[in-house]
C-alpha cells in the first residue's frame, strides 16, 4: 500500500467542509489508487457481511457506508473462525484498537481497492466519523460512519502570492512614537497682571512661508452653483373695461311729409335759409372759377408715378437668341444684317470675309447673304449667292422679296427670292412648315440643304462704283427720280430705284425696271442666255444694267470730292393734291399695287409724262470718308456750258475726325438726323445750317454702329468696338450713356437694329465674328416716357438755339476784336498808369502808419517790374 | 315755401352740384333733391362730422363758432353750411 497522498490530499483539503462523501470522492478516485494509511481495505465476504449485519447495500449503502463495529464481536469472530475471518490481515491492529467501536466503511466505490475498508486508529476513526456524520448524531451507527468526505482544513501552500502582498502591505516598521510636549510658562511668570501694548508691526500674522520645494496644484475643486429666478412679485390693477360687441340696428328717423312742410314752412327755418344761401352761392362759386386744391407741384412734373426720374435701364440685356451658321458664317465677319420687313423673325445677314490689309482686294470666294429665321437659330434658311462680299443690301419696300445689295468690287446685285418665300414664310415660329415638293428636290429637302439662290443680275463693272458699294437704299414708291434728276411721281408706287454710294466720290441712281435706252442692247442680250439663273425676273438687266442717274460730291472751296460713305433720304410722303386725272390714276394703283408687278414688264416711263414733285426733298446727308458731313441736293443745275453740272454741297461740317459709319433720320422726327463717326456722335436738324444741334463728348472707344430707338424717341443705341453697347438717352444726360452693356460680344459690333413688334421688342447685334445675337429690349427701354417726343422737341429746339446763338456770338467775336486792338494800347495803359501812382500813395500811407516806411528806392523798381 | 324753392332751384343750377340735403340739428333729413338711402347716409354722417367739427372749433376759442365746412374729396366737395338748427348740405363736383 504505497501511499501516495499529496494532491489527494490538496484536493481533499480544497474541498473539506463541503460535506458529502461522493464529491471528495470523485477528486480522489480521478488521481491514484492509493489510500491513506489509517485505512486498511477489506473485502468481507457475503457470511461475515451477515454476520456484522453489514451487507453491502442493504445495511451499508453509498449514502450510510460506515458501520461501527464493536471489537469484542471482531475478536469473537477471530476465535470462532481464526484464519478464515476476513480480519485476518487486521488480526493484531484489532487487538491493539484501543477504542472499542471500530469503523468500517463501505467503499463502493472501490476507492481503496476493496469493498470494505476499515478504519485502523480512533483518531481517523473520529475524523471521518465527524466529518460525514455530525448532522445525524443520535444513531451512533450514522456516527461510526465518518464521513470521509468532510474536508479537513489542510494547511496553506504557499504559491508565492503573499510575497506580492507582503511588497505591498504596508505594516509599520517601528513602534509609533510618543512625543509628549508640556509647554508652560515659568511659573514666576503666572499671575503678574497683563501688560498690553501696541505691537510694532501693523499686521502680527503668522503667514506662512511658501515652501519653495513643492507645491501643490489644485486639480480639482468641488464647486457647486444653483440657479435662483429672480422673482419678483407684483400686481396691478385695472380699471377692466370689458369689450363686448353691440351691434344695433336702427332705421334712419325720418319725418313724415306733413311734418317736412311743417318745417319748411316755419320762420326760424327761413332765416336760417336766408342767411345759408349766400355764403352757400359764394362757396359754389369760388369752386367755379377756380381750383384752389390743385398741386402746382404735382402739375409741373412731366413724369407719371411709375417712373420717377426716368426708371433704371437694366444691367444686363436678355439674350434671346444667338444665330450662328457653322457651315457659312465661320471666320467671318457681319458687315450688316437687315430685319425681314414683313416677315416677323426672319433676318437676313451679310458675311464678308475678315480681310486684313494686305489680302488682295478682288478674291473670289463664296461670299453669301445669310437668312436666319427665330425657329432655327444655327441653320441659314436661304442663302444668297454673292459675286463678292457685300457691305450694304436692302429689301425691296413694296416687294420684299427683291434685294439689292452692293458689293466689295462695285457692283450693284440684284436677287429675287420670291420662290422661296414660301419657305421663308413656314420658317416663322409657329407656323409649319408647307412642304412644297415644287420649288425643291425631295433629297434636297430630306437632307435639310440650305436652298442658294443665285443673283438675278449684276450691274457690269464698267457701269459700277469703282469702290466697295458702302450704302444702298430704295427709293420710297412715292416718288421717282428722271435721268434729269427730277423727282416726279410714282405711277405704280412701288420701289424701282436704287441709290447707291461708294467712296469712288459718286453716287448713283439705278432702275430695276427695263430702260428705254439701249433697246438694241437689250434684243442682243435677250438672246443670250443668262448664267444660272433661276429666275428671269432681272434678265433684262443683264449685262447693260446702268445707272441713270450719277451725282458727284465736288468739295466745298477746294477741288476734290467727297468720299461718301453714308447717306440719307428724306422718305417723302406723297400727299393727294393732284388734278383729277391723277387721282384715277392713284386709284387705280392703289389696286395694283396688290399685285405685285412683274418687273420684266415695267418699263421706265418717258420722263415727260411725269409730273414732276415739287416738294419732294432732293437733299441728302452724306457721310464721309474723312468724317464730314455734307449736306447736298443731287438736282444738278445747269452750269455755263449748259451741261448739268453737280452742284456744290450746301453745307459740310468735319464734326467726326474720321470715317462716319451710320447717319440715320429719326423714326419720330422727319428732320433730326443721327451721325456716328468714330469717336463721337452728332444730331443734326435739318434746316439748321449751323452745324450739329448736339454733338457728344468724344468717347475713348471707337463708336462703329448706331441706331435710333424705334419705340422711344430719346433713347439711342451705339455700338462699340470692343463689343459693348452703349445706350444713351438724350433727355437725360448728353455727357455719358444711360447705360453701357459691356461685353454684350467679343468682337467689335458691327451693325445694331431694333425691331419692334407688339408683344415683343428685340435688338439684334451682329459683331465680327459672325454671330447675330438677339437681344430682348427690357421694358424700359421700350416704353417711352410720357411726353417724350414733346420733351425732345423742345430740347431739340433748345439745342437749336443753343447752337444759333454760339455762331452768333462767334460771328460777334468775329468782328470785335478788330476794334478792340486798335483802341487797347490807347487806352489801358494810361488807366493803368494812374492806378499805380494811386497804390504807390497807398502804400506809403500805409507803411507810414505802421512805422515801417523805409524809403528805399528798391521796393519800387521790384514792383515796377512786377507790372 | 316758394322762395324755397326757388332758392334751391338757383343753388341747384350752379355748375356741378350734384344734390342738396337740408337737415336738422338732430340730423334728420327735411328737404333732398337726391334718392332717399343716399340722403340718409349723407344726413347722418355729415351731422356727426358737423357736431364734431363745431365742438373742435368751440374748444378751442369758445367765442368762435362753426361758419362753414368745406370737405373736398378727389371726386367732389361737400360742402355743408351749419346753423343753429339746420344744415344745408351741397354736393358739387368741382370743375377741374
Amino acid at each position: 500500500m504505497p501511499p501516495k497522498r499529496s494532491k489527494s490530499a490538496t484536493s481533499s483539503a480544497g474541498s473539506k467542509g463541503k460535506g458529502k462523501g461522493k464529491r471528495i470522492q470523485s477528486p480522489v478516485h480521478e488521481t491514484k489508487p492509493g489510500h491513506p494509511d489509517d485505512i486498511f481495505p477489506l473485502v468481507l465476504t457475503s457470511a461475515t457481511q451477515k454476520l456484522f449485519g453489514c451487507c453491502s447495500d442493504v445495511d451499508v449503502t453509498g449514502e450510510r457506508p460506515y458501520k461501527l463495529l464493536k471489537k469484542d464481536d471482531v475478536i469473537k469472530d477471530f476465535k470462532t473462525r481464526a484464519a478464515v475471518s476476513d480480519f485476518s490481515p487486521v488480526k493484531q491492529i484489532v487487538l491493539d484498537y484501543p477504542d472499542d467501536d471500530l469503523l468500517l466503511v463501505f467503499d463502493r466505490d472501490f476507492i481503496y481497492g476493496q469493498s470494505f475498508y476499515l478504519v485502523l486508529t480512533p483518531e481517523a476513526k473520529e475524523r471521518i466519523l465527524n466529518v460525514a456524520g455530525s448532522p445525524e448524531p443520535e444513531t451512533p451507527q450514522v456516527f461510526e460512519d465518518e464521513a470521509i468526505k468532510t474536508p479537513e482544513p489542510e494547511p496553506w501552500i504557499s504559491l508565492g502570492s503573499e510575497q506580492e502582498i507582503e511588497e505591498e502591505s504596508v505594516r509599520e516598521t517601528r513602534e509609533k512614537l510618543l512625543f509628549t510636549y508640556k509647554l508652560s510658562e515659568v511659573r514666576r511668570k503666572f499671575g503678574p497682571p497683563a501688560v498690553f501694548s501696541d505691537s510694532k508691526t501693523a499686521v502680527t500674522g503668522c503667514p506662512s512661508c511658501p515652501d519653495s520645494r513643492f507645491s501643490i496644484k489644485l486639480m480639482l475643486r468641488d464647486f457647486g452653483c444653483r440657479a435662483v429666478p429672480r422673482l419678483h412679485s407684483s400686481n396691478t390693477q385695472t380699471k377692466g373695461k370689458l369689450t363686448s360687441d353691440v351691434s344695433t340696428q336702427y332705421t334712419p328717423r325720418e319725418f313724415s311729409n306733413e311734418e317736412k312742410e311743417e318745417i319748411l314752412r316755419s320762420e326760424s327755418f327761413l332765416n336760417f335759409f336766408e342767411k345759408v344761401t349766400s355764403s352757400m352761392l359764394k362757396a359754389l362759386q369760388q369752386e367755379t372759377i377756380m381750383n384752389v386744391f390743385v398741386d402746382r407741384w404735382k402739375a409741373m412734373g412731366t413724369t407719371s408715378e411709375d417712373e420717377y426720374l426716368s426708371p433704371e435701364v437694366p444691367k444686363h440685356l436678355m439674350l434671346f437668341k444667338v444665330f450662328t451658321e457653322e457651315k457659312y458664317a465661320k471666320g467671318k465677319k457681319i458687315s450688316t444684317f437687315n430685319w425681314h420687313p414683313t416677315l416677323h423673325g426672319v433676318i437676313a445677314v451679310a458675311l464678308t470675309e475678315k480681310r486684313t490689309e494686305d489680302s488682295p482686294m478682288f478674291e473670289s470666294e463664296d461670299s453669301f447673304i445669310v437668312f436666319y429665321s427665330f425657329s432655327d437659330s444655327s441653320h441659314a434658311q436661304l442663302l444668297l449667292e454673292c459675286p463678292g462680299d457685300i457691305f450694304a443690301f436692302e429689301f425691296c419696300p413694296s416687294d420684299p422679296n427683291i434685294i439689292v445689295g452692293g458689293c466689295r468690287n462695285g457692283q450693284v446685285v440684284l436677287w429675287d427670292v420670291s420662290a422661296h418665300s414660301i419657305h421663308l414664310k413656314g420658317t416663322q415660329p409657329g407656323e409649319k412648315a408647307p412642304f412644297n415638293t415644287a420649288t425643291f428636290d425631295v433629297d434636297d429637302h430630306k437632307e435639310k440643304n440650305t436652298p442658294v439662290v443665285r443673283y438675278c443680275a449684276a450691274s457690269p463693272i464698267e457701269n459700277s462704283h469703282k469702290a466697295p458699294i458702302t450704302d444702298v437704299q430704295w427709293l420710297p414708291p412715292t416718288f421717282e427720280v428722271t435721268n434729269r434728276g427730277l423727282p416726279v411721281e410714282n405711277k405704280y408706287n412701288i420701289s424701282t430705284q436704287v441709290v447707291t454710294c461708294s467712296p469712288d466720290c459718286s453716287i448713283m441712281f439705278w432702275d430695276v425696271r427695263v430702260s428705254n435706252v439701249n433697246r438694241s442692247a437689250r434684243k442682243q442680250s435677250a438672246d443670250q442666255k443668262a448664267p444660272y439663273s433661276f429666275l428671269n425676273t432681272f434678265k433684262h438687266l443683264v449685262d447693260t444694267w446702268r445707272p441713270f442717274y450719277k451725282v458727284s460730291l465736288p468739295m466745298i472751296g477746294t477741288t476734290g470730292k467727297y468720299a461718301p460713305l453714308k447717306f440719307c433720304l428724306e422718305p417723302y410722303i406723297c400727299v393727294a393734291n393732284h388734278t383729277a386725272g391723277a387721282t384715277e390714276a392713284e386709284n387705280e394703283n392703289a389696286v395694283n399695287s396688290e399685285v405685285i408687278p412683274d418687273f420684266s414688264q415695267l418699263r421706265v416711263p418717258l420722263a415727260e409724262t411725269l409730273t414732276p414733285l415739287e416738294d419732294v426733298n432732293t437733299k441728302l446727308f452724306i457721310g464721309t470718308e474723312s468724317g464730314e458731313i455734307i449736306y447736298s441736293d443731287w438736282k444738278k443745275v445747269i452750269d455755263n456750258s449748259g451741261s448739268l453740272e453737280s452742284v456744290k454741297p450746301l453745307h459740310c461740317f468735319n464734326t467726326h475726325y474720321w470715317l462716319v459709319n451710320t447717319v440715320q433720320r429719326s423714326p419720330f422726327f422727319k428732320d433730326i438726323i443721327l451721325t456716328i463717326g468714330n469717336w463721337n456722335f452728332a444730331i443734326w436738324k435739318e434746316g439748321v445750317t449751323g452745324g450739329p444741334i448736339i454733338v457728344s463728348p468724344n468717347s475713348e472707344q471707337w463708336c462703329t454702329v448706331g441706331c435710333w430707338s424705334l419705340t422711344r424717341p430719346a433713347i439711342l443705341f451705339i455700338g462699340k468696338e470692343d463689343g459693348s453697347i452703349e445706350v444713351w438717352n438724350l433727355l437725360e444726360k448728353m455727357i455719358e450713356p444711360v447705360r453701357v452693356y459691356a461685353q454684350v460680344s467679343n468682337a467689335k459690333i458691327t451693325c445694331i437694329k431694333p425691331w419692334t413688334s407688339s408683344k415683343q421688342n428685340f435688338l439684334a447685334v451682329a459683331d465680327e465674328l459672325g454671330m447675330l445675337c438677339m437681344f430682348e429690349m427690357p421694358k424700359t427701354l421700350c416704353v417711352p416716357s410720357r411726353n417724350e417726343i414733346s420733351n425732345l422737341e423742345k430740347y431739340f429746339v433748345v439745342e437749336e438755339d443753343r447752337l444759333q446763338d454760339r455762331l452768333r456770338r462767334k460771328e460777334q467775336r468775329a468782328k470785335e476784336p478788330k476794334r478792340m486792338d486798335c483802341d487797347k494800347p490807347l487806352k489801358l495803359p494810361v488807366d493803368e498808369e494812374q492806378e499805380y501812382k494811386n497804390y504807390l500813395k497807398l502804400e506809403e500811407q500805409i507803411l507810414k502808419g505802421l512805422g515801417l516806411l523805409s524809403a528805399t528806392p528798391e521796393s519800387h523798381t521790384f514792383s515796377h517790374t512786377h507790372l | 315755401m316758394a322762395e324755397v324753392e326757388e332758392t334751391l332751384k338757383r343753388i341747384q343750377s350752379q355748375n356741378g352740384v350734384q344734390g342738396i340735403i337740408i337737415i336738422n340739428s338732430e340730423g334728420i333729413p327735411i328737404k333732398t333733391t337726391l334718392d332717399n338711402a343716399s340722403t340718409v347716409q349723407y344726413a347722418g354722417l355729415i351731422h356727426q362730422l358737423v357736431m364734431k367739427a363745431r365742438s373742435t372749433v368751440r374748444d378751442i376759442d369758445p367765442q368762435n363758432d362753426l361758419t362753414f365746412l368745406r370737405i373736398r374729396s378727389k371726386k367732389n366737395e361737400i360742402m355743408i353750411a351749419p346753423d343753429k338748427d339746420y344744415f344745408l348740405i351741397v354736393i358739387q363736383n368741382p370743375s377741374d
